[in-house]
């Protein structure tokens, strides 16, 4: 099993020479979907070269540079980062809506920014080192 | 509503005596991945960002109240002078008066195209910066330290304005380190530049 990680979710998956995987693993993982147009999500899709697709299989690190993402892995390639793509940051945060997430609090309680909608939100960071 | 988001990698238990000794009302959240920072494009703390009733964001990721003073404390005693202090305090004191304001009168939110000019953005570098540092956060977790801490200061070297990512690395490599002799020489380092760019209130 290969590890792969995104900003938010961690999935283990079978895969071989690099990112080659099922496309029901790379709807999990990323959440596109691999359609005769390419890989699809929502209206948009992105086409994807011949190189990148076999049957029943996709090479996800070839569609994931693709889309500008970055794509790491460990020394001995078990375990992958699929980073977010810059121009999906810079979108949703030039759309000035703030991107939402999910935390938990000291009680492990889940909290989401979105719950807040209505009030006015003083968003801060810190840490303890 | 406050919403105080700790980036601590070592978990909540690490993050906890801070919070009960601060015996806060408001949400205090654990951030172990960081996430936040990728996806606000963060690069210390305190940072903030000021969201209105409608999720848009009114003022884009600043220094929340923190000034550079501290880079004058006496390392040997670990103090200010006094007159930094109070200077540091008057500060802070104006950027909460502000926070303050903006919840009542609604002042300080910045129109739109203002609001984006702040926004600093993010580069396919710092995106793969954010990519390493959550795997090297990974291996960290799973036994394999030694690799982790490769992937973390490639993210470091990727993201060099990040102080975040390098002082937690710091941390996890040993608590007391991210504000050791090494944060130190690179704060010098940073000579006439600001390690915490003041608000521009």
């Amino acid at each position: 099993m290969t590890k792969i990680l995104t900003p938010t979710s961690e999935h283990d998956i079978a895969a071989h020479d690099g990112l080659w995987v099922s496309p029901v693993d790379a709807e999990r993982v990323t959440g596109w979907i691999l359609k005769p147009e390419g890989m699809c999500r929502a209206d948009l899709c992105v086409p994807l070269p011949a190189a990148a697709l076999a049957p029943n299989e996709v090479d996800l690190r070839a569609f994931w540079t693709k889309l500008g993402g970055p794509v790491v892995a460990s020394e001995t390639q078990d375990v992958w980062a699929l980073g977010a793509p810059p121009e999906e940051r810079n979108a949703a945060l030039e759309g000035l809506e703030a991107p939402d997430f999910t935390l938990p609090d000291l009680d492990g309680v889940p909290r989401s920014l979105s719950q807040l909608r209505g009030r006015k939100v003083f968003l801060a960071t810190w840490a303890s080192w | 509503m406050v919403v105080a988001v700790a980036q601590e990698s070592r978990g909540a238990e690490h993050a906890r005596p801070w919070i009960e000794q601060a015996k806060t009302s408001y949400w205090q959240l654990i951030d172990t991945d960081h996430r936040l920072e990728d996806l606000y494009n963060l690069v210390n703390v305190p940072q903030a960002i000021w969201i209105d009733e409608q999720g848009r964001i009114a003022r884009p990721p600043e220094t929340a109240g923190s000034t550079d003073h501290f880079r004058r404390m006496n390392l040997a005693t670990r103090t200010m002078s006094a007159e930094d202090q109070a200077e540091r305090l008057v500060a802070r004191q104006a950027y909460l008066d502000a926070v303050r304001a903006w919840v009542t009168t609604g002042a300080h939110a910045l129109p739109a195209d203002e609001a984006r000019a702040g926004l600093p953005k993010v580069t396919p570098d710092i995106a793969e910066a954010r990519a390493r540092f959550r795997l090297g956060l990974w291996l960290r977790a799973n036994g394999r330290a030694a690799e982790g801490d490769l992937q973390m200061a490639e993210a470091s070297r990727l993201h060099p304005v990040s102080w975040s990512l390098w002082r937690q690395a710091a941390d996890l490599d040993e608590v007391g380190k991210a504000s050791g002799p090494d944060f130190w020489k690179r704060v010098q380092a940073l000579g006439d530049r600001p390690y915490y760019p003041p608000a521009k209130l």
